[in-house]
């Protein structure tokens, strides 16, 4: 019996005394990553990617979710496609480059032909195969068994008998609405990602991104420079709640001193970003009253969507998707997201205020993979220091952005799914 | 600045190395011109692309440059405390064009990067528009593209490349 199967959690509560410990075996055993890929990465709803990244018929992607390799594409007739890229004859991964527009997808290693829904077009000698071959489905390429999207946010399911993704999301869908609101037509992805990886596990990313209370310590420098861009900031104090929204999912909703393209102004923006700004907000105004424009423009959300999405909408809007490759390391991809419509004016410095602070180039976050590949280190004790404290905010009856709620949120749920057979 | 030889090139190139090996980074800033820029595209972006309209891993103008290098002097600089260590090689320099008031540089670089029993190797090619100022060789953009397929598996760009 290996260590997982001695355990049957990996949480130390006590709602009284406000206990909140997580077992640090979490963050490095191997049989708890095998039980997550089966149990977690297997059944839930996962990101794929954004409608906006394939705007034209044959565009595609290929990505890699939870292992697996993905065909995305928008086929003939418009429709999104998420297909597996593997050849259904002997294996090999059909489409071979990151992204392009294609007529038709084509297997180099025996030929097969696959149209934009994966459907077998052709094959060399097809004289020699069963008369009705092509008409069979196990000819095509298979689909992912299930793909839905919300508001262009595209997600796949490896379970076919998962709940839907609209009852999945339930009130995540609200903050979604919130940051699609953002655009008077539509928001798109920005041309480029960003792909890197941590030396750490892969849930101290989830804790990390929706973690308000490290700001100050660990992004230190970045407060320093935004003091030094005499009218980076503007006088709004950092504060808000932080929200549970079942299933795992959480947000943090604050304010905060920095400029927000979508529409809080700063002296650095000059009258030129005033006009901007100010039209922004007006339009936001227009579309949905002063109340909701307020909330859209005024207020930063972290969102973190149950296990490995978040989107923050902060000083640019970023999307975010991490997985396990091992016990302590990670992979993460990260793209920027827009209102198509925008102007050159805002489009350019939600860029710059996106690089100014987030990326592994920027000015925060190669600190927070600093700080948790150390975790990581941290955790070789772990035979011995065996618990991570999360209790902050145990309690209140409304915890604060800089709280813990939302981790333990995160935590209650995987718990759950982890330790579903044992409990 | 056509009598500026390759040599004159490479040893410019080779001091700037030296510098960010040797963390003298706001002696390296200097090397910048007040208008610079220095820019780490993604790599799933052409070569050419603006800052503007993609989403690089750096973008700096001048200001945020000296920022950068303010920052990474910090003991507070979390990902680079302490210091790693790093080996700046500099290759195939080639003068791709000269006018009187610039010129236009490529050079290919493999920059090790050691830390906590780690090391991280980021390679690609430089391209450099070059100025001279006061007789000195001074730059006005370093565009560091990356070969490898996005930033895996160095997770970071704390160090300038």
């Amino acid at each position: 019996m290996n260590a997982f199967q001695r355990m049957n959690t990996a949480l130390m509560v006590d709602e009284t005394k406000q206990i909140f410990k997580v077992s640090r075996q979490a963050f490095v055993d191997p049989d708890i990553l095998e039980a997550e890929r089966t149990r977690i990465f297997d059944k839930c709803w996962l990101y794929l990617g954004h409608a906006s990244e394939l705007p034209k018929p044959g565009d595609f992607v290929t990505r890699q979710v939870a292992g697996r390799n993905i065909l995305f594409a928008r086929d003939a007739k418009g429709i999104l496609r998420a297909m597996f890229n593997t050849c259904p004859h002997r294996g090999a991964q059909v489409c071979r480059e990151k992204h392009g527009n294609a007529k038709s997808f084509q297997c180099f290693y025996h030929g097969w032909v696959f149209g934009l829904d994966g459907a077998l077009r052709s094959q060399p000698g097809e004289a020699s195969y069963a008369p009705d071959f092509k008409e069979r489905s196990t000819s095509n390429m298979q689909q992912v068994p299930r793909f839905e999207t919300y508001r262009d946010f595209c997600f796949v399911c490896f379970d076919r008998n998962a709940e839907t993704l609209d009852s999945y999301l339930g009130p995540v869908k609200e903050y979604l609405d919130i940051i699609g609101d953002q655009a008077a037509a539509s928001m798109t992805i920005v041309g480029g990602t960003q792909e890197y990886s941590m030396r750490a596990n892969w849930k101290l990313l989830t804790e990390n991104s929706i973690d308000g209370y490290h700001a100050l310590t660990t992004h230190a420098t970045y407060f320093d420079y935004l003091k030094a861009t005499n009218g980076g900031l503007v006088p709004v104090p950092l504060e808000g709640a932080a929200r549970d929204l079942g299933k795992g999912h959480a947000v943090l909703e604050y304010k905060a001193p920095w400029g927000r393209p979508v529409a809080q102004w700063i002296p650095m923006w000059g009258d030129e970003g005033k006009r901007e700004i100010d039209r922004l907000y007006q339009g936001l105004v227009t579309r949905f009253g002063e109340e909701r424009a307020k909330r859209i423009a005024l207020f930063n959300r972290n969102l973190f969507v149950f296990p490995n999405l978040v989107v923050n909408d902060i000083m640019a809007v970023t999307i975010r998707t991490y997985y396990p490759y091992a016990p302590d390391f990670m992979t993460v991809s990260a793209w920027a997201l827009a209102p198509k419509e925008e102007t050159d004016w805002a489009r350019k410095y939600r860029l710059f205020n996106f690089l100014e602070f987030l990326g592994p180039g920027g000015f925060a976050t190669p600190d927070d993979v600093e700080a948790l590949e150390q975790c990581q280190r941290g955790f070789r004790n772990s035979t011995e220091a065996q618990w991570n404290d999360i209790s902050k905010g145990m309690g209140k009856e409304t915890p604060a952005y800089d709280d813990e709620l939302q981790m333990r949120a995160f935590w209650s749920n995987w718990n759950k799914h982890v330790f579903a057979a044992s409990a | 600045m056509q009598n500026i030889t390759r040599a004159d090139v490479e040893d410019f190139l080779f001091a700037e190395a030296e510098l960010l090996d040797e963390w003298r980074l706001p002696e390296w800033l200097e090397l910048f011109t007040d208008d610079a820029i220095y820019y780490v595209p993604s790599t799933d972006v052409p070569a050419d692309s603006s800052p503007d309209k993609n989403l690089f891993y750096v973008a700096d103008d001048r200001f945020r440059l000296s920022e950068r290098v303010k920052r990474l002097m910090k003991r507070t600089a979390h990902a680079e405390f302490p210091h790693s260590r790093t080996r700046h090689l500099v290759s195939n320099v080639r003068i791709r064009s000269c006018s009187d008031s610039e010129m236009e540089v490529a050079a290919a670089f493999i920059t090790y990067r050691t830390k906590d029993g780690v090391t991280d190797t980021y390679f690609g090619s430089n391209r450099y528009r070059l100025v001279a100022e006061n007789g000195r060789l001074r730059i006005r953009e370093k565009r560091c593209l990356l070969d490898s397929e996005g930033l895996r598996t160095q997770g970071r760009v704390s160090i300038i490349l």
